[in-house]
């Protein structure tokens, strides 16, 4: 009897634990919500990197666009821009609406020097594209490190977040996304370039591999306020 | 020899047929042009639907800089046809008309003759050249606009910076204008050996035919006799278009990824200049002219 008792005693606490700890997550996610909702909105200029293997793209500036809840644009200031399909357009404020989400805690672990929690996201909502997102927390600012981020479109992708002089409004100096690149194929019909073989070395170089888009920011005009229209183009 | 170069000039551009090569010229650039307007959405979704199943793609693929790029794509391969229309009938319409005897009744050496003709199949070949130039370059760029180039290629794709793209196209146009060159140099050689100039133009267009399916296909035997092929060379114009990229994979600006290429492939079309402008005067002056 004494030990049934020691058991079940044990079985409430650590439900009881898990039952803390799941909240203590939803209010750091909160926290870190309430720190990014200072912002509605702001004007962001940076540099923009694209670092894909069968890709040859110059860096160039570019100009963010975000306005609450969740309207998000990326403009080269002049050219073309190659960004990873889905993976930019989400922002960091959407990657924490709880409202929406199932937040579950993951425990902790270390990146870059910086000891973060890890939180779970399970979205509630069975027709989102984001399946699941894990976000590593720094509890000291209240900002997310890195964001892993498993959608039903396109695919997995690591949004890595490095602060500065902005920590304060939760917005990054530097965002590094990471994804998944498929095997590159162009049929010589497509090209018109019937001339060229493709060497070993190209087949390589078109080989699945991991993409890289790097977004360094300069400065941020925040919630000073701009036109709506644009999002439209 | 300036005097022979302006008669042979006038006779040149006083022939209708001179402007049939500008008038189908205008008309090929325009159709692709118009056709590019109307439906160039979805020309680059077709083009780039490998790389928007990865990637967002956003500005203006299609700008003039890439539309011209099409268009010398397209073009450059049918140009040697409307340069041999004329190129080959520099000496075999003397000898159809019956006035090379006549000519070369003149006080004037047969090298100076033959180099005087051979001089205004140049001019005309680069300005025809010129003319593609202003057509699918500029044309193109008040219609379409400019923006940074987006290229696919084989292997993989290229965007080169607006800014990077204009000495591009000067290079490739003169690239071009030699490849040109050698084209009207064959045309030439050939026209020694006929009565008129039909035979010239055929022969020259089968040469170009049959080399040319021999550069461009995939097979080891003929692998081996690809370098030695002009029309292998022919095409190097594109490199100008690839650029060279850092550790960094970022592309450094104002460089080109295979410009050994370019020189190689230069040397090899002015040798055979050279070696077809020098046959010619060869052939011409041992030539016993009849007609």
């Amino acid at each position: 009897m004494k030990n049934y008792l020691r058991v079940l005693i044990t079985l409430i606490f650590i439900g009881s634990f898990t039952q803390i700890k799941a909240q203590d997550i939803t209010t750091l996610v909160q926290k870190v919500k309430n720190k990014l909702d200072q912002v509605n909105d702001y004007v962001a200029e940076g540099k923009m990197k694209t670092d894909v293997a069968f890709i040859k793209a110059p860096v160039g500036k570019v100009k963010v666009y975000f306005k609450k809840p969740d309207k998000f644009k990326l403009k080269r200031d002049a050219g073309i821009s190659l960004l990873p399909k889905g993976g930019v357009t989400v922002n960091m404020r959407s990657l924490v609406a709880v409202n929406d989400y199932t937040v579950i805690a993951a425990g902790e672990t270390i990146i870059n020097g910086i000891k973060v929690k890890i939180a779970k996201l399970l979205p509630n909502n069975d027709n989102s594209d984001i399946v699941l997102s894990t976000l590593y927390i720094d509890e000291t600012n209240l900002v997310i490190i890195k964001a892993t981020t498993t959608t039903k479109e396109n695919g997995t992708y690591d949004i890595e977040m490095q602060y500065g002089k902005y920590i304060n409004y939760g917005l990054p100096d530097k965002v590094v996304f990471a994804f998944n690149t498929k095997d590159y194929k162009m049929p010589k019909g497509v090209t018109m370039e019937f001339d060229n073989d493709v060497t070993n070395e190209d087949r390589a170089k078109m080989k699945n591999k991991k993409g890289r888009v790097e977004l360094a920011y300069n400065s941020y005009i925040i919630n000073k306020g701009f036109d709506d229209s644009i999002f439209k183009n | 020899m300036f005097t022979l170069l302006q008669i042979e000039l006038y006779k040149i551009f006083k022939r209708p047929r001179t402007y049939i090569a500008f008038a189908a010229i205008t008309a090929l650039i325009v159709i692709i042009q118009l056709g590019l307007k109307v439906d160039g959405k979805e020309y680059a979704d077709f083009v780039l639907a490998d790389m928007k199943n990865m990637l967002e793609i956003n500005g203006k693929i299609i700008n003039g800089y890439f539309v011209c790029y099409v268009i010398l794509q397209l073009l450059l391969i049918h140009v040697p046809l409307l340069i041999a229309l004329i190129a080959a009938d520099m000496i075999s319409g003397e000898a159809n008309m019956g006035t090379l005897r006549l000519l070369l009744t003149k006080p004037i050496s047969r090298t100076e003759f033959i180099m005087a003709k051979f001089l205004a199949a140049a001019i005309y070949t680069i300005l025809l050249l010129i003319w593609i130039a202003v057509l699918a370059l500029f044309v193109s760029m008040l219609v379409f606009g400019t923006d940074d180039m987006f290229l696919v290629k084989n292997a993989y794709a290229v965007q080169i910076e607006r800014a990077d793209i204009f000495w591009r196209y000067a290079g490739a146009f003169c690239f071009a204008a030699l490849a040109m060159l050698t084209v009207a140099a064959l045309c030439f050689f050939l026209s020694n050996f006929a009565e008129n100039s039909i035979g010239p133009i055929v022969a020259t267009m089968s040469v170009i035919i049959v080399t040319t399916i021999l550069s461009t296909m995939s097979i080891p035997l003929f692998n081996t006799i690809k370098p030695f092929l002009f029309t292998t060379h022919m095409v190097a114009w594109k490199e100008f278009f690839d650029i060279k990229v850092n550790d960094a994979n970022e592309t450094i600006k104002g460089t080109v990824e295979h410009a050994d290429k370019i020189i190689r492939s230069s040397i090899v079309l002015v040798v055979h200049i050279v070696l077809f402008v020098g046959a010619s005067v060869v052939v011409f002056k041992k030539k016993d002219v009849l007609s």
